[in-house]
């Protein structure tokens, strides 16, 4: 109340200083604006500039391709079932390796979240190596790994699982030692005290704290890797993506396959993707409840 | 409470846990086993132990030796006798007419010897007529190639040792010094060297083999830009192309996610329950966001690069398309979750519905907005480099050329640190942003952003 002996405001002044203040936040945010405009715009006259074909040539053949694969297709609707039956085999392949890859990274990225969490950590010091040995393999996009693995192994789905493995166990294990910050340490306590080993103690004390939380982004995970097992297999790994480029490489007369092939993926992610919303939503609300 | 106490006898409790506890022990043994069992499943149906065999060890070596190490051919044409010196075999990487490494003594004329040295006595000499490798401890190894007779070896008296081959048309010897190759044709000297060749300049630069100091004080003396000009334009390691390339690839992932965020903005506001009073058009919208999310991103980058061609644009295309999707899908439902006394409170104040937008909703709505675009914009770095490899532009086109050709392992290994790095990059940047802009909201509004940016968020 002291501060009532200062020169009293005048409602005029207090108005005068706010507009100004508004005037002020009104013009940074035009100037920012206006920067973020000619940013957008530059860099989209510069990605137009170096791409094969420009965007207004290209915006008018959009349809194109989906046209004549669907109307190729609907001349062909009655061998659909027959491709749907042949390429399922490939289809649960790439299943197989976003399913073997999430389990393997979750695995892996327990492991990592729980070195790397101060108070699990059974070596307090590595913690930074074994965040940096995070944030690598989080950063190594799945396809360099892949490709290198092809190389080395040859096509198939293991260079995929591997690559796609590595990355998820970078990616769950910092989502991992978030929901480990959030455990608490009183169980784990309670184990020491009992003298349980380091295993025991994460294994009893904060995997059924935490494990919910994990399955979940396992979920998640899945998804995610079921589109990247995908596209791996557009670079010769297997799977669906693999046939996707073969039956795309025909041309013109096969477009039925890759219509085929279009429609399982679309399902698929579909199907996936609805069944792990609705699990992730139970697992959620239960642990709340 | 007598009711409920006459049914819970000790009894019934007792058997009432002990079911319990053995449904729980047979999850906690079956759960392992169903994975174990997938697991056994998944090793089988991909073929692990014939893998074992599949195994290139020598593609294996290949790769590894070549990421810090590089080989320079010194090559004798048989049928004129002349011999040429270039590193790694590429015409970029060649020593111009009559120069050479000073381990390699060029022959004076026709008739003259060139002599190779290989290091601790190890002494190869391109003579007229034939070729000579000293080796010590075993001997001298002489070959002379004809077009009639293939190539004639001769080696020392004994058993010819492992790391020689001799057939009819062809000579190899391996040392730990390097590499001699004689066929009817050609004779080849690989000597092997640690590090990247000629990364910062290339031969034909004058600066090439010039010490750090003594390019500094030409830099400092006026010489920069020509400097500069070399390293940028070096033919072997294309700087240039490979920083357009991180720059196609960043403009992708920026172009993509801000389109993306763009696009997703208004239709949200169609696709959210409290927003759009018109059920039939949200439902539309809502399936039309699960249609681009579900046609999944190598589709659209498929289909889309048939209509633009490769290049940046379509790979920026791709991921905007993708992530409409996603981006509707979460804005709508944080404009669901928005709290309604503060619109109320705007248009308590006679607010027109734009305002009521402005000033009620986009406040509230911002930390979750700003939040996924940055999550997305690191995690799209990543998918530009892949979308790139697909496509056809960014780094990731890079990085698919150099591995196709199979030996560029240690461009593949410069590539591929570029890549990691910029990643990193991006996903600091994007962290460091995301504190600075949404802590101005203050601490209530920071911890409902995490909260509601993480059931969605893709890492």
């Amino acid at each position: 109340m002291a501060d009532l002996t200062a020169a009293p405001l005048t409602t005029a002044d207090i108005r005068a200083q706010y507009s100004e203040m508004t005037r002020r936040k009104r013009l940074y945010g035009g100037i920012i604006l206006v920067v973020f405009v000619a940013l957008m715009m530059a860099g989209f006259r510069t990605a137009d500039g170096r791409n094969a074909g420009s965007f207004y040539d290209g915006i008018t053949h959009v349809f194109d391709y989906p046209s004549e694969v669907l109307s190729e297709a609907s001349e062909k609707a009655a061998e659909l079932p027959g491709h749907l039956v042949n390429f399922f085999p490939a289809l649960i392949e790439t299943l197989n390796i976003a399913a073997a890859s999430t389990l393997v990274g979750v695995v892996f990225g327990t492991l990592l979240s729980l070195l790397s969490t101060r108070g699990m950590a059974p070596w307090p010091r590595l913690i930074p190596l074994f965040r940096r040995i995070m944030d690598i393999s989080r950063a190594i996009p799945e396809i360099v790994i892949a490709l290198v693995l092809i190389f080395l192994l040859g096509g198939g789905p293991v260079p995929a699982m591997i690559a796609i493995a590595i990355h998820t166990a970078g990616a769950l294990g910092k989502l991992f030692s978030e929901v480990n910050e959030n455990a608490s340490l009183k169980p784990v306590e309670g184990l020491e005290s009992v003298g349980g080993s380091w295993g025991q103690r994460m294994w009893l004390g904060v995997i059924p704290q935490v494990g919910p939380n994990y399955v979940s982004y396992a979920l998640l995970r899945f998804e995610i890797n079921i589109r990247a097992s995908a596209i791996l297999g557009f670079v010769g790994a297997g799977g669906i993506g693999y046939e996707l480029k073969n039956a795309m490489s025909w041309g013109q007369g096969r477009y039925d396959e890759a219509a085929a092939i279009f429609l399982l993926l679309f399902i698929t992610i579909v199907v996936v993707d609805q069944i792990s919303s609705g699990m992730r939503d139970r697992l959620i609300n239960g642990a709340k409840a | 409470m007598t009711i409920l106490e006459a049914e819970l006898t000790p009894a019934t409790l007792k058997q009432d846990m002990e079911r319990l506890f053995l449904k729980k022990k047979l999850m906690g043994f079956a759960l392992p086993a169903l994975v174990l069992a997938y697991m056994t499943y998944v090793f089988f149906a991909f073929d692990m132990p014939g893998l074992w065999q599949r195994v290139s060890w020598q593609n294996a070596q290949t790769l590894v030796s070549d990421t810090y190490s590089y080989k320079t051919h010194v090559t004798r044409d048989n049928r004129d006798a002349s011999v040429s010196v270039a590193i790694e075999g590429e015409r970029k990487g060649s020593y111009p007419e009559g120069q050479s490494p000073d381990w390699v003594t060029l022959a004076a004329g026709a008739e003259g010897e060139t002599v190779i040295d290989l290091e601790n006595g190890h002494l190869v000499r391109f003579g007229s007529d034939s070729i000579e490798y000293d080796i010590p401890g075993y001997g001298l190894v002489r070959a002379t190639p004809t077009r009639a007779k293939g190539v004639q070896a001769e080696l020392p008296a004994g058993d010819v040792p492992e790391w020689i081959s001799v057939s009819k048309n062809r000579l190899a010897i391996t040392t730990d010094a390097g590499r001699l190759t004689v066929t009817r044709n050609r004779a080849e000297v690989f000597r092997y060297f640690t590090g990247w060749e000629l990364f910062f300049f290339t031969l034909d630069s004058p600066y090439h083999g010039m010490g750090i100091g003594e390019v500094l004080t030409r830099a400092a003396t006026g010489e920069a830009g020509a400097i500069f000009h070399d390293f940028w334009n070096n033919k072997m390691w294309r700087h240039q192309d490979v920083a357009w390339a991180i720059a196609e690839t960043l403009l992708m992932a920026f172009l993509g996610t801000i389109g993306a965020g763009i696009f997703a903005l208004p239709l949200a506001f169609i696709a959210a329950r409290n927003f759009s009073p018109f059920g039939p058009l949200r439902f539309v919208v809502r399936r039309f966001f699960d249609f681009l999310r579900g046609v999944d991103s190598l589709i659209w980058t498929v289909v889309l690069a048939r209509a633009f061609g490769p290049g940046p644009l379509t790979g920026a295309l791709a991921i905007l398309v993708t992530d409409t999707g996603t981006f509707g899908k979460i804005f709508s439902e944080a404009l669901e979750n928005v709290d309604e006394k503060q619109i109320e409170g705007v248009s308590s104040t006679g607010a027109k519905p734009a305002q009521r937008y402005r000033f009620g909703v986009i406040p509230q709505i911002t930390p979750v907005l700003l939040s996924q675009l940055l999550y997305f914009l690191e995690s799209n770095t990543r998918s530009a480099t892949i979308i790139g490899a697909i496509t056809g532009g960014g780094i990731g086109l890079l990085l698919t050329q150099a591995i196709i050709t199979q030996k560029d392992w240690e461009e593949v290994a410069y590539y591929i640190v570029l890549i990691i790095l910029m990643v990193m990059m991006m996903d600091w940047l994007s962290g460091w942003l995301r504190r600075r802009l949404i802590k101005g909201e203050g601490g209530k509004t920071k911890r409902r952003a995490r909260a509601d940016g993480k059931a969605f968020l893709l890492p």
